[in-house]
This record gives structure tokens, sequence and C-alpha cells, in this order.
């Protein structure tokens, strides 16, 4: 157990080490993100877009930024044959809890400037903050978890770019349903109590498929 | 012996029930009228595409745990026979929803649900698709079966009760009791235990073809 935690902070270095040395996945979503608000922008012309509307273009953006990119760090792994080093060297389930959290942090870095980007340019107005970031959080936690476990799936398969929102998205659409119904509320201004059945669909769902996950890894990692 | 058993009931089951469904008058159900004829034929379809999910979720974790190649053709064989139940289940459902909601389709939960269910098998065949190796095609689309339907709970069951639904009452409603007319639900019944035969006979047969396939193709090399 105390290697397995040594293990996924190891694997989680080495992520972040390799990143930064080229920052390629995190310049790439920052681009992407950009682009996307600025074309969201460019449609809108003059009008002011509704709150509404724009609670689903933000996660619309964060969703097909993520797609974009998250499934480099397993993808990287297969491409340059390091794959099986990991395997040597590490316990097999580090390997997944590790890249989760190199994708974690890298999320919630372009989600946030996501966010801002909206709040600045399209003048996103939100009104319960606290219950906002709440739900946000929670969001990107949980499709984080399904596109890191999804990414070392589609790692295997032969067409990567296509296959990994088309394999993602039937799987996230609880939760996505879910999540932007809640934060399109409090960006309303409803209160963060009355939406407790939200919380709890949202919570056990992370649950589920992060124990899922966690179970079913050492399948697809075995060759 | 049991695939004859499952033949010839379904056989006999199946045709009764597309006369009976027909003639048998049922009784005044209020905006629903003649049109709640469906049922015989649509929940049953509904019910099969869930349940030979949930079987080809039970062959994939076999799969896993033994590494039979027999489980793999078990489980695709499941997927792609629900699959055709699943698009027959949206047609009869999309069909009565025309003549009592007045469009054919208008993102209902439940027909959100029964879409992410289609969405999801055909999720499945691509993946299936998309890899040569035999051994991991097995082994991931197994991965992805168990993912996916860890998530099926939260859509159909979770989702119609968050969201509100026009579909009618579940056949076991929230009250936990079964309000059909006694009539209607003896060929409801006969309906339901038809049809799941007619789905236990045509995998048992499509197993039996996909496992001579394999046999043929490695012989042959």
């Amino acid at each position: 157990m105390k290697l397995y935690f040594q293990n996924t902070f190891e694997i989680f270095r080495k992520e972040l080490k390799s990143e930064f040395r080229t920052k390629y996945v995190l310049n790439s979503l920052l681009m992407f993100v950009l682009i996307s608000v600025s074309i969201i922008r460019f449609a809108a012309g003059d009008e002011k877009v509704d709150n509404e509307i724009l609670t689903g273009l933000l996660w619309v953006t964060i969703f097909f930024a993520s797609v974009s990119s998250l499934a480099r760090t397993f993808i990287k792994e297969q491409d340059k044959d390091t794959s099986v080093a990991l395997k040597l060297t590490t316990v097999i389930d580090s390997v997944f809890t590790g890249k989760l959290l190199f994708n974690l942090i890298l999320s919630f870095i372009t989600s946030f400037i996501t966010l801002f980007l909206f709040a600045v340019i399209m003048n996103y107005e939100i009104k319960n903050l606290s219950g906002f970031i709440f739900f946000f959080i929670l969001g990107i936690t949980g499709l984080v978890i399904i596109l890191t476990i999804i990414a070392s799936i589609i790692s295997k398969a032969n067409n990567k770019g296509t296959l990994y929102p088309v394999l993602a998205f039937p799987v996230l659409i609880p939760l996505l349903v879910s999540i932007i119904h809640s934060t399109k509320l409090t960006a309303e201004g409803a209160e963060t109590f009355s939406l407790y059945e939200e919380v709890i669909i949202i919570l056990c769902y992370i649950v589920v498929v992060l124990t899922a996950s966690l179970m079913l890894f050492k399948f697809i990692w075995e060759d | 012996m049991a695939i004859k058993i499952f033949k010839y009931s379904s056989i006999v089951l199946v045709t009764a029930v597309i006369f009976l469904s027909f003639l048998i008058p049922i009784p005044h159900i209020p905006a629903l009228g003649d049109k709640a004829r469906v049922l015989y034929y649509h929940v049953p379809m509904s019910w099969i595409s869930v349940v030979a999910f949930f079987m080809s979720m039970v062959y994939a974790v076999k799969y896993l745990r033994t590494r039979d190649p027999q489980y793999d053709v078990k489980q695709y064989s499941a997927a792609e026979l629900g699959f055709v139940f699943c698009i027959l289940a949206t047609a009869t459902g999309s069909l009565w929803a025309k003549f009592n909601w007045g469009a054919f389709w208008n993102w209902d939960p439940r027909q959100t649900s029964i879409f992410i269910l289609l969405l999801i098998y055909g999720a499945y065949f691509v993946l299936r698709a998309s890899l040569d190796n035999y051994e991991q095609k097995a082994r991931l689309s197994s991965v992805y079966a168990i993912l996916a339907f860890v998530t099926v709970p939260f859509f159909v069951f979770i989702m119609p009760r968050v969201v509100d639904t026009l579909h009618p009452d579940p056949i076991v409603n929230s009250r936990g009791k079964i309000d059909m007319d006694p009539k209607m639900l003896y060929i409801f019944l006969t309906s339901l235990v038809g049809f799941t035969f007619l789905f236990l006979y045509m995998f048992q047969l499509k197993v039996k073809t996909e496992i001579l396939n394999l046999k043929l193709k490695n012989s042959s090399n």
C-alpha cells in the first residue's frame, strides 16, 4: 500500500516533469479554449448571449477541450514504447492514479481559465459563486476520471482521435446532464442546499465510476 | 434441448400475442384509449434490450475472469441482439409518441435514456471494430461493457425521477403495485415471456453460429 502511494506520486511527478519540459498539452488546451471562446464571441456579434446558453457553451468548450488533449498521457506511452518500462517498475494501479492526478491538475487549470474567459469576454454572470464553484469542481472531477480510463482503452486502438469522444460521451451523459442543470441553477442564484439531490447523484456517480475504473484498469494495462 | 423448447414455445406464445393483442377489447384508459395496446410490444422490447445489455456485462466479467473465448462470443452476441431489440423499442415507442404526444421525438427523459442506450451499444461496436488483435478486442470491449453498465442505473432509473416525464407509469409503478386490468395483464405477461423466449432462442442460435465461424477460421489458418 505504501509502495502504491509512492508510485502514484512518482508517476505524477514524472508526468509533470515531462509536461513542463515541452508544455505541449497545456499550451494546446489553452489555445483550444481561447479559440473556442473567441469563435463564440464572433458568432454572437453585438448580441447579448443568455446566461443559460452560456452555461451550456461553457461545458461544450470544456468537454471538447478535454477530449482533444487528455488522451495524450496514455497515447504517449504507447507511441514511445515506454509502457513496458512502466509495467516493469511500478504497481499497476498507480499508473492510473498518477495519470489521473496529473489530468485533474491540468483540467482544473484550464477549466478555471475557461471560466475566467467566459466571465471576461462573454460577460457570464454567476450569482451564487460558492455553489457554482462547488458543482464545477465536482463536474470536472467526474469528467476527468472517465476521460482518463477511456484514454487508457483507446491508446490501444487504431483511430484514436475519433474514438475518444465516441466512447466517452455515452458514459458521461448522466454526469453532464446533472452538472449542466445544477451549474445553470447556481449561476442564476439557486441555493446550494436546494440542490442536494443533484449533489448526491453526482457524488454517487463519481464514487461508482472511480471504483469501477480502479478495478478494471489492470485488465486494460495488461499488454 | 433447451434451444428447441425456446423455439417452439416462443412460436406459440408470440403468435398468440399477435392475435390477442388486436382482438381482445381493453378497458378505457384516460388519454390512452386503444393506443395502450402498444404496451404488449413496446415494453417487452425495452425489457429485452436492458436484459441483453446486462447479460453482455455478466459475460464480460466471466471473460475477464476465465479468458475463455466462448464468453466473448456470448458477450457480443447478446450485445448485437440487444441492439436490434433496442432499435425496435425506440421505433415502437416513437410511433406511439407520434399519436399520443404529437411528435415522433421530443426528448422526454425516457426517450433520452433509450437514446443513450443506443449510443452505448454503438460505441461498443465501434470499439470492437477498431481493434485488430482478437484477444485485445475481447478484453477491452469487456472492460468497456462493464464500465458502461455501471452508469446505466443513473439514466434509466435516476434521471426520470429528477426531470419530469410524460411517459406513463412503468408497469410496476412507484407505489410498488401493478395497476393493470387482469385481462391485459395476462396478455402482457404472455408477450413478455414469449418475446424473452424468442430472444433466448435467437441468442443461442447466434452463439452456435459464431462458435462454428471461429472454428472454421482457426482450422483454415
